[in-house]
C-alpha cells in the first residue's frame, strides 16, 4: 500500500523533473532538476530493494558528477536565445531517436509477455535470497565478471591519464612551490648575504638561473 | 489478511515512524543548541573570555534567544538573486544533514536497535547525503547572483568532493574489519578486538580507534574539511571572502544555513564516534559503567568528538586553499589508499577478522 504510494510519487517525479531537465530556459534550473531526477530514481531502486545501488547512484551521480556537472554550467557563460534555437534545430532528430527507442521498448515488452524471455531468467543460486545484496554483488562481481569489473576500471584508467596528458602543460619560467624544500629550509639555509656590485645586480642563488 | 487491516498497519507504521522521527529531532536539535553554546564556550575561554553568559544562568538559554532573534528579522533577497533556487538553498543544506540521522543507532538495548531506519548500507546512505550538503552551498553561492559567494561555492565544491574521496577510503578500512556496512554491525563489532583477544573484558580497547589509528585521525581532519569547519572553512573565510557562500542571507535562511552546519558537524561527531569509538560501548564491560544507558555513552563520545572540533576551531589557524588541496589529494588519498590495502591484506591473510 505505502510502496505504491511511494512508487507512484517517486515515478511521477522522476518523469516530471526528467521534463524539466530538458524544458527548464536556465542550464543550472536543467542541472538541479538532473539531480531531482536522479534522486528519484534511486528511490525507486530502493523500493526494488536494490538499495546498495540506489546509494551508489547517489553517491556517485548526485554527489560528484552532477556537482562537476553543476560546477562548469555555472561558470559558462550561456546565451539561451541561442541555445533555444539549437533545440528546435535538433528536435526532429531527437524525436526520431526516442520513437526507434520507444519502438524497440515496446517490441521487447510485446516478445516478453509473449512467452519470449521467461527462459533465460536466471534462477537464484540457493542460500543467495537470504544475503544481503550489497554482499550478491560482490560475490557475482569479484568472481564471475571479475574481468569484466578488471576491463572496466582499465577502461577507467586510460581515461583519466588521456584527460591528463591532453591538458598537462610544462610551462617554463613558472616558479613552482617546492613543499619539501620548504619544509628542509633551517635558519642558516634561509638567509643568503649577497654582495651586489655598485651600479651591477646579482640575483640570489635560491632564486635559480633566469 | 483484509485490505482493511492492511491500510491500518501501514498507516499505524507510518504514525510510528514519525513519532519516532519527530522525537530524535526534538532531541539533536535541543542537543545542536547546546552544543553551539559549548562550542562558544569553548572558544570564549581558549581566548580568555567568559563566553556567552547574560541570556539565562551561565548563558544557558543563548542559542534559543539567537533562534527567536533569527526568527523574527527580516529576510532580504537580493534583487539580482534568482529567488527560487536562493530560497531552496538553505532548505536544501538543513534538510540534506537532518536526513542523515534516519539511519544513526545511537543505542540498543533489550528494547531493540535506537535507529528510525536499520538500513543494510546504513554507512553508504550517510555517506551519500552528507555529499548532497555540497548543493546547498553551490546553489546558495550561485544564486546570490555575487562575487564573493560564487567563489565560496566554487571553492566549497571543490572542497567537498576532494575530501569525500579520503572519507571514504578511511570507511572502507573500517568496512573491512566489520564486514558489514549496517551501523549496528560497526558498533556490535567493536565489542571484541585487541582487548578481547588478550583476555580483558570488552573494553575501550577493543574500539577501532587503537586498531585503525592512522585512520580515525584521516578521518577527524577530514570531516574537518567536509564540514567547512576551521581550519578548513575557506568556503566562508571571512578574512578573504566575507563570509563566502552566506554573504547575501540573512534572518530564517541564514539560521537554516548554520543549522545544517552544525548539524552536519554533530553528524559527522556520531560518524567517528560510531566507526572508531565503539557507539553505546561502555568504555569497560563491567557493572557500574554497563548499567548506564547506551544513549548517555553515546552522547557522551559524540560530544567528546565536538569538543576536539571546537579545540582545533579556537587553535589552529586557517589553511592556504592551495595547501588544502595537496594535503587531501597528495597525502590523504595516497594514505588511505594504501591503508585500504594494507588492512584488505591483513584481513585475508593475517587470520585476523
Amino acid at each position: 500500500m505505502l510502496t505504491a504510494v511511494f512508487f507512484y510519487l517517486f515515478a511521477v517525479l522522476a518523469i516530471g523533473s526528467a521534463t524539466m531537465v530538458i524544458v527548464a530556459r536556465n542550464p543550472v534550473h536543467a542541472v538541479l532538476f538532473l539531480i531531482l531526477t536522479f534522486f528519484n530514481a534511486a528511490g525507486l531502486f530502493i523500493l526494488l530493494g536494490a538499495e546498495f545501488l540506489a546509494m551508489l547512484l547517489v553517491i556517485v551521480y548526485v554527489g560528484a558528477v552532477a556537482v562537476l556537472f553543476l560546477f562548469v554550467v555555472m561558470m559558462l557563460d550561456v546565451d539561451f536565445a541561442e541555445l533555444r534555437a539549437g533545440f528546435i534545430n535538433n528536435a526532429p532528430i531527437g524525436l526520431i531517436v526516442a520513437g526507434i527507442v520507444l519502438i524497440e521498448l515496446v517490441a521487447l515488452f510485446v516478445t516478453g509477455a509473449a512467452g519470449g524471455l521467461p527462459a533465460s531468467i536466471p534462477v537464484p543460486a540457493p542460500g543467495v535470497e537470504t544475503l544481503t545484496n550489497t554482499e550478491q554483488i560482490g560475490r557475482v562481481l569479484y568472481t564471475k565478471y571479475v574481468y569484466f569489473f578488471q576491463a572496466a576500471g582499465l577502461v577507467l584508467l586510460v581515461a583519466m591519464i588521456g584527460a591528463i596528458v591532453l591538458t598537462l602543460r610544462h610551462r617554463d619560467g613558472v616558479k613552482r612551490q617546492s613543499i619539501a624544500a620548504q619544509n628542509a629550509r633551517t635558519p642558516a639555509t634561509g638567509l643568503e648575504v649577497i654582495k651586489v656590485p655598485s651600479g651591477g645586480s646579482v640575483f640570489p642563488a635560491s632564486e635559480g638561473p633566469r | 489478511m483484509t485490505d482493511q487491516s492492511t491500510l491500518w498497519d501501514s498507516l499505524l507504521w507510518l504514525a510510528i515512524n514519525v513519532g519516532l522521527s519527530l522525537a530524535l529531532l526534538v532531541g539533536l536539535l535541543v542537543l545542536v543548541a547546546y552544543l553551539l553554546l559549548l562550542d562558544r564556550k569553548v572558544w570564549a575561554a581558549v581566548q580568555l573570555r567568559k563566553g556567552p553568559n547574560v541570556v539565562g544562568p551561565w548563558g544557558l538559554f543563548q542559542s534559543f534567544a539567537d533562534l527567536i532573534k533569527f526568527a523574527v528579522k527580516e529576510p532580504i533577497i537580493p534583487a539580482g538573486a534568482n529567488k527560487g533556487v536562493f530560497l531552496l538553498a538553505p532548505l536544501a543544506t538543513a534538510v540534506c544533514a537532518l536526513a542523515a540521522w534516519a539511519v544513526i543507532p545511537i543505542s540498543e538495548n533489550s528494547w531493540g536497535k535506537w535507529v528510525i531506519s536499520d538500513l543494510n548500507v546504513g554507512i553508504l546512505y550517510v555517506l551519500a547525503i552528507s555529499s548532497l550538503g555540497v548543493y546547498g552551498v553551490i546553489m546558495g553561492g550561485w544564486a546570490s547572483n555575487s562575487k564573493y559567494p560564487f567563489m565560496g561555492a566554487l571553492r566549497s565544491a571543490a572542497q567537498m568532493v576532494s575530501y569525500e574521496v579520503s572519507i571514504g577510503f578511511v570507511i572502507i578500512t573500517v568496512l573491512l574489519l566489520v564486514g558489514s556496512l549496517n551501523m549496528t554491525d560497526i558498533v556490535r563489532a567493536q565489542s571484541n578486538g585487541i582487548g578481547t583477544s588478550a583476555g580483558l573484558p570488552s573494553s575501550f580497547l577493543d574500539w577501532h580507534w587503537l586498531v585503525l589509528l592512522p585512520m580515525f585521525v584521516i578521518f577527524f581532519i577530514s570531516a574537518l574539511a567536509e564540514t567547512n569547519r576551521p581550519p578548513f572553512d575557506l568556503v566562508e573565510a571571512e578574512s578573504e571572502l566575507v563570509a563566502g557562500f552566506m554573504v547575501e542571507y540573512s534572518s530564517t535562511p541564514y539560521l537554516l544555513f548554520m543549522l545544517g552546519e552544525y548539524v552536519a558537524i554533530v553528524t559527522m561527531c556520531a560518524l567517528g564516534t560510531i566507526l572508531f569509538l565503539g557507539g553505546w560501548l561502555p568504555p569497560v564491560d563491567i557493572f557500574p559503567l554497563n548499567a548506564v544507558p547506551g544513549i548517555i555513552w553515546f552522547i557522551l563520545k559524540a560530544t567528546f568528538l565536538f569538543f576536539m572540533f571546537a579545540m582545533v576551531k579556537a587553535m589552529v589557524p586557517r589553511y592556504r586553499y592551495d595547501q588544502l588541496m595537496r594535503l587531501g589529494w597528495k597525502v590523504f588519498l595516497p594514505l588511505s589508499l594504501l591503508a585500504v590495502v594494507v588492512v584488505a591484506a591483513v584481513v585475508q591473510f593475517g587470520g585476523v577478522s
